[in-house]
């Protein structure tokens, strides 16, 4: 220790502004230095493997403990459970084979492929043990140690018990067919595709939940009474399927310049990256609020993809498509339920800009009435078909007169329909007016709609049209 | 005797009906139709097909039965039904890429496509007069166009376009798509989709395998070609093939 107490009396001999200068300097590199020992312990902790093969590190399975086969009714939840959690939205690509992964999720940050959930051994993840499927859920860290990234959303499955984490286990171990399908590697640019700098985003960014070793002393966990009530309508209940399996922050939250949605998952809406589309703030009722909804009503959207005065689109289609439509009535009331309890922001109704005289809304009006009101009414008053929404209501209507008006540019561009479900099984669409209508047009037409019948929004530039027919032919 | 007894009935048909009628009256205004339309208009496939009419025609545009303002897009109406249906799930899963198509069918069931598919192929829309071929087509294109179409290419393996699209090209139940009525470079455009592997069809891929074998002057011949071809009247589907098909292809029954 000589050459420290060297360099100390060296700095006290020095000049003050020496002595300051070096004592930056030695704040800084104390700081480097405690970093890159958080990053270590990040990067090594509990960097174990945890593999069915060795056996010594894959204790407490209940699969493996009571029997390789899980029971039936365990299949059957966990199969339940992947539905809640949309598993194949993301791990099943378009028209290939069940949890098979290979689809691109595109991010600010590259290209992330996702993996094959299959139980293949060489390719799938058949060598995981229950262990290790649990630590990827909570902890975000794969069965051979590594640092998987937030794609995945596990700062949302980090809440999910042990319980639940078991019996997807044992669905994707018993309840998937096993397809050998190598996982493509993702195309991340540096240094996001490094573990380092996923090891740092984790430090800032994510804290796994309060841990259950086991269902036998899960009891006493704060997860476990969430699980319970499953049956009955409970609010609990409600926020364990919104900010667990059902990772609605995924999208409604907004991300910061890394790509993190922060630990309080802020439901107050979102422009979703990569994709053109807008997920609405569920804290506004300008936007998506429900909480002055009938509780019905949330649940028929979730369950049908239409309610009494909305449709679902993009993004939310896929979602009530894929998972929200077979959640149970129980769930779908808990959930609702949960949203409905969200603090609500006060909504300011942006005043009418008035411009009712313009050339503009003039041209809006005249297209509205060639190429729109023979489905949506000349009042804009749309159709009901049934008592339920075939053809959405424009007048008064909030995803009309929204602030971001990504969505209604993008469905007027591209069209759509409401998905297929057991409610809704023929949903009425909307065309697509890319190849009908100019930018200049669509501009029109939309800040007609926005400004017609009471309706209160300002109007929009052409230059946003623009911009989203390019992302719409990228 | 029969009178006295059948009284009661006779009342209770009468309220009846006044019960099911006033009721029907009561669920039409119920749905008081804001577009000028009836119920059952509005809740038909015609209205659920709507989104589809801006690009395939209809309506205004039936009459050649797409749009007039796009060459590119294709005739739907009238062909076979079974051939509708497997383009509907490709674009779905992932075997046809052309994003608005795949954006429009992504979320529906099958049994929703297959009722889009059987509602387009029943349509009977007359057919747009043919395209003639384009300035300084020479006569040896127009010429090599029709011996594919008509006799193919047996020294290259290509079997003739009318050996499975049916002699009069109008197609074959139920899954074979006709070939007249249809835009040149959406012919040319498709057979390039199949050459790069951008249109694929249920394995084994036949039209894919024959695709990769044109060149491009075959490709600029035979759609030049059928493009110029004009629709019979009443031209249809053809119910079924004189021969078997010349080779195995995927999607058929």
């Amino acid at each position: 220790m000589r050459w420290l107490e060297k360099l100390v009396q060296q700095w006290l001999d020095a000049s003050w502004v020496r002595r300051a200068l070096l004592g930056i300097c030695g704040f800084f590199a104390a700081l480097l230095v405690a970093g890159v020992a958080l990053i270590t312990i990040e990067l090594v902790a509990h960097n174990d493997l945890l593999t069915l093969t060795s056996g010594s590190k894959s204790i407490n399975s209940p699969i493996q403990s009571s029997s390789s086969a899980a029971n039936d009714a365990q299949l059957q939840r966990g199969a339940y459970l992947a539905k809640l959690g949309n598993c194949a939205a993301c791990h099943t690509a378009r028209g290939g084979a069940a949890m098979a992964g290979g689809l691109a999720i595109h991010t600010p940050f590259g290209a992330v492929y996702t993996s094959n959930l299959t139980p293949d051994a060489a390719t799938g993840i058949g060598l995981w043990s229950a262990d290790a499927f649990y630590r990827a859920m909570h902890e975000g860290r794969s069965a051979n140690g590594r640092l998987l990234t937030p794609a995945f959303p596990y700062a949302n499955y980090t809440l999910i018990t042990r319980q639940d984490s078991d019996a997807l286990y044992a669905y994707f171990m018993q309840g998937v067919a096993s397809v050998a399908q190598p996982n493509k590697p993702h195309e991340l640019r540096f240094p996001f595709n490094t573990q380092i700098a996923l090891a740092a985003w984790r430090l800032a960014f994510f804290n796994a939940a309060a841990t259950t070793s086991t269902p036998k002393n899960a009891a006493n966990n704060d997860h476990m009474t969430l699980t319970l009530p499953e049956n009955s309508v409970n609010i609990e209940r409600g926020a364990y399927l919104v900010k667990g399996l059902g990772h609605c922050s995924a999208c409604h939250a907004q991300r910061n310049a890394l790509g993190a949605t922060g630990r309080e998952q802020t439901l107050s809406g979102a422009l979703m990256p990569m994709q053109d589309w807008y997920a609405p703030s569920l804290l506004s009722a300008a936007e998506a609020g429900v909480a002055h909804w009938p509780r019905e009503q949330v649940v028929a959207l979730l369950q049908t993809g239409v309610s009494a005065s909305a449709t679902v689109a993009g993004p939310m289609a896929e979602v009530v498509a894929k998972s929200t439509q077979y959640w149970s009535d129980a769930d779908l009331q808990s959930a609702a339920l949960y949203l409905q309890s969200l603090p609500q922001s006060a909504s300011a109704k942006p005043p009418n800009t008035g411009q009712t005289n313009s050339s503009q809304y003039q041209r809006g009006q005249a297209l509205f009435g060639q190429h729109c009101a023979s489905c949506h009414g000349e009042a804009g008053q749309g159709l009901r078909v049934e008592g339920s929404v075939a053809l959405p209501a424009l007048a008064g209507n909030r995803a009309v007169q929204m602030h971001n008006t990504t969505n209604l540019v993008r469905t007027v561009l591209a069209g759509g329909y409401a998905p297929s479900t057991a409610g809704n099984p023929r949903p009425f669409g909307m065309p697509p007016f890319v190849h009908v209508l100019s930018d200049e047009d669509i501009a029109a037409v939309v800040s007609y709609i926005r400004g017609a019948w009471g309706n209160g929004a300002d109007s929009i530039s052409t230059t946003e049209v623009i911009a989203q027919r390019k992302g719409l032919m990228r | 005797m029969l009178g006295i007894k059948r009284a009661p009935t006779v009342y209770l048909s009468v309220w009846l009906f006044t019960l099911i009628c006033s009721a029907a009256l009561a669920q039409s205004n119920a749905q008081s139709n804001p577009l000028g339309q009836d119920t059952k208009t509005q809740n038909s496939m015609a209205q659920r097909m709507q989104a589809c009419t801006t690009c395939h025609g209809a309506g205004a545009t039936a009459q050649i039965g797409r749009t007039a303002n796009e060459a590119y897009f294709p005739r739907i109406a009238g062909k076979p039904a079974g051939y509708l249906y497997n383009q509907l799930v490709n674009f779905r899963d992932g075997r046809r890429h052309y994003g608005l198509m795949v954006g429009m069918v992504e979320h529906l069931s099958d049994a929703y496509l297959m009722e889009i598919a059987q509602y387009f192929a029943t349509l009977d829309l007359p057919y747009p007069p043919a395209m003639p071929p384009k300035q300084g087509t020479t006569a040896a294109t127009l010429a090599r166009g029709q011996a594919l179409v008509q006799r193919g290419d047996a020294a290259r393996g290509i079997a003739a376009c009318t050996a499975c699209h049916g002699a009069a090209l109008m197609g074959v139940q139920p899954a074979i798509p006709g070939l007249l009525g249809l835009p040149r470079d959406y012919i040319a455009g498709q057979i390039g989709a199949w050459q790069t592997g951008m249109r694929l069809a249920h394995a084994p891929d036949c039209m894919g395998r024959i695709a990769k074998l044109l060149t491009a002057q075959d490709v600029d011949a035979l759609s030049t070609w059928l493009a110029a071809q004009p629709v019979p009247p009443n031209a249809k589907p053809a119910a079924a093939l004189p021969a078997i098909l010349p080779e195995r292809c995927g999607g058929m029954p």
